[in-house]
């Protein structure tokens, strides 16, 4: 761990000129990945904002009838609020499938959206990582590769997005309400992280002097149709080898609007709007799920560890679909 | 022996002292003045450092020195002053020894500061540029070159018997195929550690994560050249080790050196990477050809075995003796080759050749019993052996019948399917699957001491360890029955190099062999106290021989009298004795050689297996043993449990992935190396059947440390077989390649 400097911000216009004023800083609050990587010096920051103290921990309702988290809400209260589990049980199962009860309790929810990546290399700095080195290349391509992209991945680097929260973020199309120098702006959810093209040091489209304030729950919240399906190697307390959030908006048997978002296959979330659509006015069977699935998938290239998840990410996101519709299984052919 | 201190579920005698923390482990002991050490791990896994730059690190207040090959004191120059204990036939690794790297994450350097932080920032800072060479850490590609070794760790391979060959190719039934498990870790929970106190003029006291206190300090004599009296080991608790601290490790080594070099105290910490750096599981590939007649007999067992080792140490484990112990087999042959990469040497892990010969003998049995059409416990019981082949020798007791037939009857096997894919519930196959296993049970020569106070304090000790299995329990309970004391009288002493000699904790020996000279010296100690009694001419036992008094309830007594009493407290105050003491050395009986001793368990295992997802969960283990008397069941049941979360581990999780680019493990941490947490485990029953064993030594006893683990994997793996019908047989077994 390298020498670094240390303010604790009172509120959001000192934590942001903060920010600002300081090369090299970063904002902490959990720590429960940002103090991991510079014991290991993988992150290396001169100067630490502790933005913990600021008044950003409610979660309460907006004008429009949704749910506004504050940016330092914990993913445990998130979580276990009421209306969280109410009306967005999707991001109430999300989280929960995520990390352990102890980090939930500790990390939160603007933080979960600023997880780096779980690629190996990236935590090795005796390895090349472009992410974590820019120019030095990507060891993981011709290395172990399991837990990494399929999707929209570039000859630069193949890290996926470890987040589960991000996932039912995704497709609950949640807005990011971000303050910076210039004030306040709004990012949607799905131009808020990058892909990452040849600047995949950089995870997100957050300014290096902006901070997130709370991120926003449109009032749909599908809470009578979700499904969040997560695959790992082990039952708690490991990545996503692939997730499939899903928000199921239905009349009867039939689809008005269909939400699918996956995690551990790309660099962010990974939507597909126009495969979505394949199943508005469809009737919720296998035989509609199967194509939407197989369109989520086109195009997808795995590497030597991990062209399992073209097959796996096809087979869940069906399993999900069929779990939100309350579809039986066993009498679809299954 | 009237307190049945043996047998009773006892909590752990220092169950309080963990749990309150007042338990210290080697990390732990604080001194005045202590410095820190942060090492330096290399970038490369084969070459030469051509330079290191330590001048940036050096100019950080606080650092006091960095050690390098360049600058470390004179060490011992032969191979012998580095082999310890447990070392393999070969040369040990020498830290800091020369420029030369033999394998990746080689510890390079000690920066050792004033805190742990100084010293991790300034290691962060030692500029190495190395020349590198090529190097071989790919298995498969090194294959082709292994190699027989001069002379094997592990039991040499038996010669064949029978005519395996002719019989292979006349049976009616056979399975010839691979299989295969990746390098793995230990990982304990606790780092590897030392503290080393510098105590002035030359002498140390050492703090160490190890299995045996009398292996670090031999090291250290023989390493640094220090007199016995010179250097005290101690290492009252560990954090679990499996193996891993069987062997002194690196650190040691780094503050030893550092603390006679700056006269001063140094701890040394390894971090969770750094644990990826040492001796682990060798990757090992078996092929196994197996024949079976008609009606079930096995007729062959060929059983060739490749295993990963160092450039360095032949290191080799019982991967073969397995056919012979296992079955009743007329035809039999084994082979074990090494395979020689760029890698640190392996080193013994939980069970070591067990886990390995087992989990596969135990699965091509498996499919050889669904060619022959018959059910896989029926089969087992069919080729059911009574004599250890390799030994040609009786077992000394063997009631693997009944943990079959126990184990069966609680897990409910008669109600399974005998085909494959014919249980399911919903997306998810239900399997059913079976294995058995056995462990030696082995004991070896062991001293130990017993000092009785007047005020009634017994104190028993040993320079064994307690690596979380429940040593100082169960040694507390024999003492405790022995004399007849509340085990509230009783201390047991451990860890600590000044004490009796004891072999390393491992091998699932301690309770044997501890527990052996334990009940000796507490034998010892009983007929000091009657020779006592019988110094005075009035004493109502001045007639009485040592198997006509009991010692109970605090008293020495005659059994067939029992109004004829002394309290223990009274005997010395009458005798003007402030304590009694004795030591013994107790030794295996000679007539243990006509015999051969494991300990055997039969593992039952349901699995469900999503059909489309590929994901496995162990719904269902019940695992029945046959350990001979069982000291405490409470801390058998912890044993073998633990043995059945790491066999789900084993089976479904774990792997230490090598990358061939760096020739480095790169899932070197507790979030990628992935163990089983609690959710993946769910119901595990233990059974532990009536065992009696009066040949393996004087307790009855078998060791329980390992039988736990041996046959989960396999029965895992069958398990999923009957549920898919597919037979993955390369660990771990991960939904990829049952999807």
């Amino acid at each position: 761990m390298k020498p670094f400097t240390y303010t604790r911000a009172d509120d959001v216009t000192s934590a942001v000129s903060e920010v600002s004023r300081q090369e090299g800083a970063k904002v902490i609050a959990g720590g429960t990945n940002l103090l991991d990587l510079m014991k290991i010096d993988v992150m290396q920051p001169r100067h630490l904002v502790d933005i913990t103290r600021l008044a950003l921990t409610t979660i309460e309702k907006t004008a429009e009838g949704g749910l506004l988290l504050g940016a330092l809400a914990t993913n445990a209260d998130t979580a276990y609020h009421e209306q969280v589990e109410q009306r967005y049980p999707l991001l109430s199962h999300a989280i929960l499938a995520g990390a352990t009860a102890q980090l939930r309790n500790k990390a939160t929810d603007a933080g979960n959206l600023l997880q780096r990546t779980r690629c190996y290399y990236f935590y090795d700095t005796h390895t090349a990582c472009n992410k974590r080195e820019p120019g030095t290349g990507c060891s993981a391509i011709h290395g172990y590769n399991r837990n990494h992209a399929i999707l929209g991945h570039s000859e630069h680097c193949i890290a996926t997005h470890p987040s589960d929260m991000a996932v039912a973020l995704a497709a609950l199309e949640a807005r990011i309400h971000v303050t910076g120098p210039q004030g306040e702006r709004t990012i949607p959810i799905a131009d808020f992280h990058r892909l990452p093209g040849d600047t995949p040091e950089k995870d997100t489209n957050l300014a290096d002097d902006e901070i997130i304030t709370a991120i926003e729950l449109s009032p749909k919240g599908f809470a009578r149709h979700y499904t969040y399906l997560k695959n790992r190697d082990r039952a708690s307390y490991a990545f996503a080898l692939v997730s499939v959030a899903v928000g199921l908006d239905m009349e009867g048997d039939t689809i008005q609007e269909a939400r699918i978002a996956l995690g551990g296959v790309a660099h962010k979330p990974w939507r597909n709007p126009e495969a979505e659509a394949l199943l508005t006015g469809k009737k919720a069977s296998r035989e509609n799920f199967q194509p939407v699935a197989d369109a989520y998938v086109h195009g997808a290239k795995g590497f030597e560890h991990n062209s399992f998840k073209i097959e796996l990410a096809r087979r869940s996101i069906v399993r999900a679909l069929m779990q939100a519709a309350h579809v039986d299984q066993n009498s679809n052919g299954n | 022996m009237a307190t049945n201190q043996i047998g009773k579920p006892q909590n752990r005698v220092d169950g309080r002292d963990k749990v309150t923390g007042q338990a210290r482990y080697a990390a732990e002991f604080n001194v005045k003045d202590l410095a820190y050490g942060v090492v330096v791990s290399s970038a490369i896994a084969k070459g030469r450092i051509k330079e290191m730059d330590t001048s940036e690190a050096l100019r950080v207040e606080g650092v006091l020195e960095v050690f390098t090959s360049e600058n470390r004191p004179k060490l011992a120059s032969y191979d012998t002053s580095f082999q310890d204990e447990d070392a393999p036939p070969g040369s040990p690794f020498r830290p800091l020894f020369n420029r030369d790297v033999l394998f990746n994450m080689q510890p390079i350097a000690l920066v050792v500061a004033e805190t742990y932080e100084l010293a991790r920032y300034a290691a962060s800072l030692v500029k190495v540029e190395y020349e590198t060479e090529e190097y071989a850490t790919d298995f498969e590609k090194e294959r082709p070159n292994a190699y027989v070794p001069e002379e094997y760790k592990s039991t040499t391979p038996p010669d064949p018997w029978g005519k395996p060959e002719t019989a292979l190719k006349e049976a009616e039934h056979k399975v010839a195929e691979e299989y295969s498990h990746p390098s793995q870790h230990h990982n304990p929970m606790e780092m590897h550690a030392t503290t080393a106190v510098w105590e002035g003029d030359g002498r140390i006291t050492v703090y160490d994560k190890i299995q045996g206190v009398l292996n670090s300090q031999e090291y250290i004599m023989g390493v640094f050249g220090l007199a016995k009296e010179d250097v005290r080991v101690l290492s009252p608790f560990v954090g679990g080790a499996f193996g891993s601290g069987l062997r002194p490790q690196y650190q040691l080594f780094m503050a030893v050196m550092a603390t006679l070099e700056l006269k001063r105290s140094v701890r040394v910490a390894l971090t969770r990477p750094q644990m990826f750096s040492f001796g682990h599981r060798p990757k090992t590939v078996q092929q196994l050809s197996l024949g079976a007649a008609a009606d079930g007999t096995l007729e062959a067992v060929v059983h060739h075995v490749f295993a990963e080792t160092s450039r360095f140490e032949d290191y080799s484990e019982d991967v073969i003796i397995w056919p012979g112990v296992l079955y009743k087999c007329d035809n039999v042959k084994v082979s074990h080759k090494l395979v020689g990469l760029d890698v640190y040497t392996p080193l013994d892990m939980r069970a070591p050749g067990g886990t390995t010969g087992i989990y596969a003998l135990e699965c091509a049995i498996d499919e050889l019993s669904y060619k022959v059409g018959m059910d896989p416990v029926e089969f087992r019981l069919k080729n059911y052996s009574v004599r250890d082949q390799n030994e040609d020798k009786p077992f000394s007791s063997k009631e693997l019948r009944e943990c079959y037939r126990q184990g069966a009857e609680l897990f409910g096997w008669k109600d399974r399917k005998p085909q494959p894919r014919s249980m399911r519930e919903g997306h998810n196959l239900i399997g059913w699957g079976v294995a058995n296993g056995a462990w030696e049970a082995t004991q070896k020569p062991s001293g130990a001491k017993a000092v009785l106070t007047k005020e009634g304090k017994l104190t028993v000790s040993s320079a064994t360890a307690d690596i979380g299995t429940g040593t100082y329990t169960i040694m507390s309970q024999i003492a405790a029955e022995c004399m007849g004391l509340p085990i509230e009288a009783v201390e047991f002493k451990l860890g600590d190099s000044s004490l009796p000699q004891s072999p390393l904790e491992g091998g699932s020996w301690t309770a044997s062999t501890v527990g052996s000279a334990v009940k000796l010296v507490c034998e010892k100690l009983g007929e000091k106290l009657l020779e006592l009694a019988q110094e005075s001419d009035d004493s109502p036992f001045k007639e009485a021989g040592i198997e006509e008094v009991e010692f109970t309830d605090g008293q020495m007594r005659l059994k067939e009298n029992s109004s004829v009493a002394i309290p223990l407290t009274q005997l010395l105050r009458d005798n003007k004795k402030d304590n009694i003491q004795v030591e013994a050395e107790s030794k295996p009986s000679d007539e243990q050689e006509n015999y051969s001793p494991y300990s055997h368990s039969a593992v039952f295992v349901e699995v469900k297996v999503d059909e489309d997802l590929g994901t496995i969960k162990v719904t269902r283990v019940v695992t029945a043993v046959a350990g001979g008397r069982i000291l405490n069941p409470k801390t058998a049941r912890s044993q073998i449990l633990g043995g059945v979360v790491w066999g789900i581990g084993m089976a479904l999780e774990e792997e230490s992935v090598m990358d061939h680019q760096y020739g480095r493990f790169i899932n070197h941490d507790l979030a990628e190396y992935h163990v089983p947490v609690n959710a993946d485990v769910h119901d595990v029953e233990v059974i532990f059947v009536d065992e009696e064993d009066s040949i393996v030594n004087p307790l009855g006893v078998k060791g329980l440390g390992e039988i736990g683990i041996v046959s989960v994997a396999p029965a895992i793996a069958n398990a999923v077989y009957h549920a898919t019908g597919k037979r993955v047989r390369d660990l771990p077994i991960t939904l990829d390649k049952v999807m």
